[in-house]
């Protein structure tokens, strides 16, 4: 077999001996490492049930409905940061998710070839930004502008509807949705614009020849070709915004209770735990667990559904599209 | 062209109807871009104005003072970023790219695809549940430590190291390894000195990414690695300071001097993300156009 290779004997004898330990070692290593990935997921599940567990069995699934949150009183409940949790990435999706067709479509029908590529690298740079420095800008800058500018003028038009009444505030609901659909944008847009490149030219240059204009053609073949793609981009925008903690914990506030209006302070569930944990004990860190597991299993739905979602048409739509790796880049950034 | 249509029909009823709309979606999407690079301008541009002035030799070299104390600046914070993402990324690139090997070059796929999907679930763990576990495991019942804070960032690292891993080694071309495994080259010597060369531009590029993702990284650091003593520290043992923690603190201050601090430390982090971030795309670039993909 080797003798080709080396057809010196000793050399050859030596070459097999260290193959005969190189090949299992590197295998082995390599199986390691993989069985160690495993492992972390396994052990975050596991010790974040393990640390929840004395308010588990102290409230049960009661926890999620109690509106409030008093370490004096020792009643702790989920409800208020499970909907602020909701209303902010709501609000943060539907903000990013438009906004990122929009560009999307900029970036693959409208924009000159020669700025495509550093718009976009422009927009994942946006991703690249550390959540706490857009906290620290959403305290300084964004926190006071919505207050002085923003909340009184959405008061005075839409003021009838309880969301938008109330006090201005520079801390609120409304700035940590904002901050979050800054940060769900770029990783929304990067998936769509993949998938849209994706769109065949024929069948874009069909919908052309029967006349067409842009947007037509873009509402007829590119959107329906790529709506799987689109709903799993924003989901997973979604997973990014829920799971958010730094920066939401610098713009919302604190409030323990549901508030209505968006110009309230208020919480969410990665923002309560970063907020509290480190000078809680006994009973209140155990609550903070447990709302971390609730986080947890809503992170790990939400990704596994993108994925599958995303999978699903990637393998009815079109066999060249490599929207995984797409997604797994786009985290990343 | 849509365009040319002007030329043979007449602008008017119900083609005018559709122009117009046309015309109102091109220009909402050029807005939606214009308002996206707008706000990456103004955040970076926010820390840029805000933070260069109070950004001096003093400030860098002076570690932080005690709590309220704004005369000190971010050394200690600075070496403490550098001791605990170091050491993190020496746990979580090679794990990462072993990973990475193991599913490309040893695992059947019944293995490779349920690990593929671990590392996606990982990835989308949120990193304060991440900070969360490293507290159960290492932290309660021991104290806090820069090394706990590391522990929780490789973790936040290894599936993006790992996912770009897997993705360059697969686009190494099948003929090199093949032309290997002809002379009869044992697979771990192919996979060492063959496989993992010509990817090395694309393997950079997932670690430099990982590393700028964990230099910004807050959460897992103010669960795992938060009461610190005053000075400048490198004693991973020890809790050690860091710049993520040190803006979030500075942040949460009511005094505009801790502010200034803030914004000055901002700059410096986002100068350091942002160029690691180019970087690594140069990286990726080059090693594409390598391989020829």
């Amino acid at each position: 077999m080797e003798a080709g290779a080396l057809s010196n004997p000793v050399l050859r004898a030596r070459r097999n001996l260290t193959d005969r330990i190189g090949e299992p070692l590197l295998r082995g290593l390599s199986g390691l490492a993989a069985a160690l990935a495993v492992a972390a997921l396994v052990g975050i599940a596991y010790e974040v049930i393990d640390l929840a567990r004395p308010a588990i069995s102290e409230f049960g699934i009661g926890f999620l409905t109690t509106n409030d949150w008093n370490p004096v009183s020792k009643d702790f409940g989920a409800a208020p940061f499970l909907y602020g949790t909701v209303v902010t990435s709501l609000i943060a999706l539907v903000i990013a998710a438009p906004l990122s067709i929009a560009i999307s479509i900029y970036l693959t029908e409208l924009a000159p070839l020669r700025i495509r590529r550093p718009v976009a690298t422009l927009i994942d740079m946006l991703a690249a930004i550390p959540t706490v420095i857009l906290g620290l800008w959403g305290i300084l800058v964004l926190g006071p502008f919505m207050r002085d500018t923003i909340q009184p003028a959405l008061n005075d038009v839409l003021g009838f509807l309880p969301i938008f009444s109330g006090d201005p505030s520079a801390f609120s609901y409304l700035t940590a949705a904002l901050i979050l659909a800054i940060m769900a944008t770029p990783i929304i847009t990067s998936v769509t614009r993949e998938v849209f490149e994706t769109v065949p030219g024929d069948l874009k240059e069909a919908s052309y020849a029967l006349g067409a204009t842009r947007w037509e053609m873009v509402r007829q073949v590119v959107l329906p070709y790529s709506r799987p793609g689109i709903v799993g981009a924003t989901i997973l925008g979604l997973g990014r915004a829920i799971g958010e903690a730094i920066a939401v914990a610098q713009v919302i506030g604190a409030a323990y209770t549901i508030h209505l209006s968006l110009f309230h302070t208020g919480g969410t569930l990665a923002a309560q735990i970063a907020s509290q944990f480190q000078n809680s004990a006994g009973l209140q860190k155990a609550s903070l667990a447990y709302l971390g597991l609730i986080l947890l299993v809503f992170a790990v739905i939400v990704n596994v559904v993108a994925r599958i979602i995303v999978q699903r048409g990637h393998i009815k739509d079109g066999p060249d599209v490599d929207v995984d790796a797409a997604l797994t880049e786009a985290q990343a950034l | 062209m849509a365009d040319g249509s002007h030329a043979l029909l007449l602008d008017r009823g119900n083609l005018k109807r559709r122009n117009r709309v046309n015309r109102v979606v091109e220009i909402g999407s050029s807005i939606g871009a214009v308002i996206a690079v707008a706000v990456l301008v103004i955040v970076v541009g926010s820390v840029v104005l805000k933070g260069a002035g109070a950004l001096s030799w003093h400030f860098l070299t002076t570690p932080s003072g005690l709590f309220g104390d704004t005369s000190g600046g971010m050394a200690n914070a600075l070496v403490g970023t550098l001791v605990i993402v170091a050491i993190a990324a020496a746990i979580a690139i090679p794990v990462g790219i072993l990973v990475a090997i193991y599913t490309t070059e040893f695992a059947s796929s019944r293995f490779a695809h349920p690990i593929g999907f671990v590392l996606d679930v990982l990835n989308g763990v949120p990193t304060i549940i991440t900070g969360i576990f490293v507290y159960g495991l290492l932290v309660a019942g021991n104290k806090p430590s820069g090394f706990a804070g590391s522990v929780a960032l490789a973790i936040v690292m290894l599936p993006i190291v790992a996912r770009t891993a897997q993705e360059v080694l697969t686009l190494v071309p099948a003929t090199l390894k093949e032309a290997a495994h002809a002379l009869g080259i044992a697979r771990w010597r192919t996979i060492l000195r063959i496989t993992v060369p010509t990817a090395a531009g694309g393997l950079i590029t997932g670690s430099l990414l990982a590393v700028a993702r964990a230099a910004g990284e807050t959460a897992p650091l103010l669960l795992c690695n938060f009461i610190f003593a005053q000075g400048v520290l490198t004693d991973p043992g020890e809790g050690l300071a860091s710049i993520p923690l040190f803006i979030f603190q500075s942040s949460e201050s009511p005094s505009p001097e801790a502010h200034t601090q803030a914004w000055a430390a901002a700059l410096v982090l986002i100068a350091f993300v942002l160029v690691l971030n180019v970087v690594a795309r140069a990286f990726y670039a080059r090693s594409r156009k390598r391989m020829g993909a």
